[in-house]
C-alpha cells in the first residue's frame, strides 16, 4: 500500500534534489577556482528569491525580465564578496577566508531582514497551479518547471565548460592554478566569473523554489547546507558528482520521510551522507587519492 | 618557540596571564552587582572552556570540527537525563555523562580523522545536526524542542554552587587550571610533537610521531573539555534547549576560536569574551545587531587573521614605542 506512494516519493525527492543539486554545483565551482566552502552560499538562494518577489509584486515586472534582474543582482553580490571581503582579507588561510564567508552570510541576513522584514512571502507559481497527474502521482506544474531548468542549468554549464574559452580556463584554474598562470590565464578574473557563476546557481535555486516553499530572510541557511551536503556525497568539487549528489540527497530524504520517519528524515540523510564518508572518504564520485607518507 | 625561549629566560612572565586573570575573576563578583552580568561573565567563562579544547583541535592538529557544541550539548544532556530520571547524584552523573561523552567521541574519531578538510567539516557538522534533531525529537528524555526542565544544582559540602557568584568562581577556577594543564602540556615532549600535527602528516610521520592516536587524543580531549563545559552549564541553569547545543553554537566556537588567534589558548578565553560581549554592546540597536554582528566579524577576520589579542598586543607595543 505504501509502495503504490514510491512514484510519488520520488518525484518529490527529485523536484526538491534538483534544488540542492543547483545549490551544490555553486559549492563546486567556488571550490574548485579558490578552495575554499562559501558557506554564504545559501545567501544566494534567498537574495535571489527575495529580489524575485520584489521585482514581481512590488514593481510589477513581468517574470522573465525579473528573472534576469534578480539573478543579476545575486551576481553582483557574489562578485562584491569575493572583491571586498575575501579579496581585501589580510590572510589566505582556508579557515579565514571560511568564516569571512560566515560572517558576510550573517550580515546579508541583517541586511535582508532590514530591507524585506522577517515574514515570510511566497513567489506566484511560474504557471496555473492546477496539478498534473502522472499515472499515480500528482506533481505540480512548478515542480516540472523545476525539473526542466534544473536540466537546461546543468545542460548550459556542461557547454560552458566545455566548449567556451573562457568555462575551459576556469577548468585549467581547478585543475592547476600554476599552470593557468603560466599559460597567461587571468586566474583572478577566472576566480570573480566562479563567484558570480555560482551566485547566479543559488539564485535560480531559489528562485524556483519559491512558488513551493515560499521564502524568508533566513530560509537561505537550510538550503545552503543541504546543498554542500550533496556536493560532498557527490565527491566535492566534481560538477555532474553533484548533480548526482544534490539529486540522491533530495530522493533520500524524500524516502525517509515516507517511509520511515518525517520527523528523523534530516538526521537520516546526515547519517547517509556520514557513512558514505565514513566508507568512502572522497565522496561517491570523487577520486580516491592515494596518500603515502 | 622565540615565546617558550623568554618563558624560560624569566619564568615569572608565564605565570603573570594566570595572576592577572585570577585577580580580575576574583574581583568581578565585587564590582558587578547585576546578576544578568555576572551570569553572562560566566558564560564567558564556559565557552572559553569549549573554546580551550577545540583551539587544540584546530590550532595544533589542524583539523577544523564544526561538531563542538553537540559534545557541549551531549555533556549536557547525559548529566541532565541522568538526574531528572533516574535521580542521580549530581557528582555521579556529571562523572557518568563525561565517561560517556569520551567514549562516543572515541568511536567517532576513527572513521571522522580520517577525512581531511571539507570533508571532516561536513561530517562533524552532520553529527552536529543529528544531535539537534534527536534532542528535539526524543521528547520522552529530552523534553523535545521545549527542553528539560528540574535539572538540580551542584552542591559542595553544604554550598551552592550554582548561586550566581559561587558558580562564576567555579567556572573561571576551572578554566584556569585547564588552561594552565594545556600550557604545561604543550612544553612538553608529547606537547611538542601535537604542536608539529597541524603542517601536514609528512613531517611528524618521518619523526616516528604516531599521527592518528595524537589526533584521536586531542578529538577526543576537546570532546571532554566541551562536555564538562555542558555538564556545568546544565547544573547552573537548571534548564537546556536543543537550540542552546546546534550547529550555530558549533560555528560560533570556532569564530571565537578564530577571532581569538588559532593556537592561541589566551586569546580563545579573549575570543569567546569579544563574541559573547558583541550582542549585549549592540543591544542598543537591535534592527541592526545582525547587520553589525556580521560586519565586525568578518573586519576582525580581514584585518586581524592571527586574532583579535595579537593584534592588540602589538597595538599597544607600537604606543608603548611610539611614545618612549
Amino acid at each position: 500500500m505504501l509502495f503504490d506512494q514510491l512514484p510519488q516519493f520520488l518525484l518529490s525527492g527529485l523536484t526538491s534534489g534538483s534544488i540542492y543539486a543547483l545549490v551544490a554545483v555553486g559549492f563546486c565551482i567556488i571550490h574548485n577556482a579558490t578552495g575554499m566552502v562559501n558557506f554564504a552560499q545559501g545567501e544566494f538562494v534567498m537574495l535571489g528569491a527575495m529580489i524575485m518577489i520584489s521585482l514581481t509584486q512590488d514593481l510589477g515586472l513581468s517574470l522573465p525580465a525579473a528573472f534576469v534582474l534578480s539573478i543579476a543582482g545575486a551576481m553582483l553580490v557574489g562578485l562584491f564578496l569575493e572583491r571586498i571581503p575575501l579579496g581585501l582579507a589580510r590572510s589566505r588561510h582556508i579557515l579565514i577566508l571560511v568564516l569571512i564567508t560566515v560572517g558576510f552570510s550573517i550580515a546579508v541576513r541583517g541586511a535582508a531582514s532590514l530591507f524585506w522584514g522577517k515574514t515570510a512571502r511566497a513567489l506566484t507559481s511560474f504557471s496555473s497551479e492546477a496539478p498534473l497527474l502522472l499515472g499515480n502521482a500528482v506533481i505540480s506544474r512548478q515542480a516540472l518547471w523545476i525539473l526542466f531548468l534544473t536540466m537546461a542549468a546543468v545542460t548550459l554549464l556542461h557547454v560552458f565548460f566545455h566548449r567556451t574559452p573562457v568555462g575551459q580556463a576556469i577548468r585549467a584554474v581547478a585543475d592547476n592554478r600554476r599552470g593557468a598562470v603560466l599559460v597567461g590565464i587571468p586566474v583572478a578574473r577566472m576566480v570573480m566569473v566562479s563567484f558570480a557563476l555560482s551566485a547566479a546557481l543559488g539564485a535560480t535555486a531559489g528562485i524556483l523554489i519559491a512558488p513551493i516553499t515560499g521564502m524568508h530572510y533566513s530560509a537561505g541557511v537550510m538550503l545552503g547546507l543541504k546543498g554542500f551536503a550533496a556536493a560532498i556525497l557527490g565527491g566535492y568539487g566534481h560538477v555532474w558528482g553533484a548533480v548526482a549528489g544534490g539529486l540522491l540527497l533530495g530522493v533520500l530524504e524524500s524516502l525517509a520521510a515516507g517511509f520511515i520517519s518525517s520527523a528523523y528524515k534530516d538526521a537520516l540523510a546526515f547519517l547517509i551522507l556520514l557513512c558514505v564518508l565514513w566508507v568512502r572518504p572522497s565522496g561517491l564520485f570523487g577520486q580516491r587519492t592515494l596518500k603515502r607518507v | 618557540m622565540s615565546a617558550g625561549r623568554t618563558a624560560a629566560a624569566r619564568p615569572w612572565r608565564r605565570l603573570l596571564p594566570y595572576a592577572i586573570l585570577a585577580t580580575a575573576a576574583a574581583l568581578t563578583p565585587f564590582a558587578v552587582t547585576d546578576t544578568y552580568l555576572l551570569s553572562l561573565g560566566s558564560l564567558i567563562g564556559l565557552f572559553a572552556l569549549a573554546v580551550t579544547g577545540l583551539n587544540l583541535l584546530i590550532g595544533m592538529a589542524g583539523q577544523v570540527s564544526l561538531g563542538q557544541a553537540a559534545f557541549f550539548g551531549l555533556g549536557a544532556y547525559a548529566s541532565g537525563i541522568l538526574t531528572v530520571h533516574h535521580g542521580l547524584p549530581v557528582g555521579l552523573a556529571i562523572a557518568a555523562a563525561l565517561t560517556l561523552t569520551g567514549l562516543v567521541a572515541l568511536v567517532l574519531a576513527a572513521p571522522t580523522l580520517k577525512l581531511e578538510g571539507h570533508n571532516l567539516v561536513m561530517a562533524t557538522l552532520g553529527l552536529n545536526m543529528i544531535f539537534t534533531i534527536v534532542c528535539i525529537q526524543w521528547e520522552s528524555m529530552t523534553g523535545g524542542s521545549s527542553g528539560l526542565f528540574g535539572i538540580p544544582a551542584m552542591s559542595l559540602a553544604g554550598v551552592n554552587l550554582s548561586s550566581d557568584r559561587n558558580f562564576f568562581y567555579l567556572v573561571w577556577g576551572v578554566l584556569l587550571a585547564v588552561l594552565w594543564l594545556c600550557s604545561n602540556l604543550l612544553r612538553t615532549r608529547p606537547g611538542r610533537a601535537l604542536r608539529s600535527l597541524h603542517q601536514g602528516d609528512l613531517l611528524p610521520v618521518s619523526l616516528g610521531i604516531p599521527v592518528v592516536q595524537y589526533k584521536i587524543a586531542l578529538f577526543v580531549a576537546a570532546a571532554l573539555l566541551a562536555a564538562l563545559a555542558g555538564c556545568l552549564y546544565a547544573h547552573y541553569l537548571q534548564f537546556i534547549s536543543p537550540h542552546s547545543f546546534d550547529m550555530f553554537v558549533s560555528l560560533q566556537l570556532v569564530t571565537m576560536t578564530a577571532v581569538g588567534g588559532l593556537g592561541n589558548l589566551w586569546g580563545g578565553v579573549f575570543g569567546a569574551a569579544f563574541l559573547l560581549l558583541l550582542p549585549e554592546w549592540l543591544h542598543a540597536v537591535p534592527d541592526v545587531m545582525p547587520l553589525l554582528h556580521g560586519l565586525i566579524l568578518m573586519i576582525v577576520l580581514m584585518f586581524c587573521p592571527r586574532g583579535l589579542l595579537p593584534a592588540l598586543k602589538n597595538m599597544a607595543r607600537k604606543i608603548w614605542r611610539g611614545h618612549g
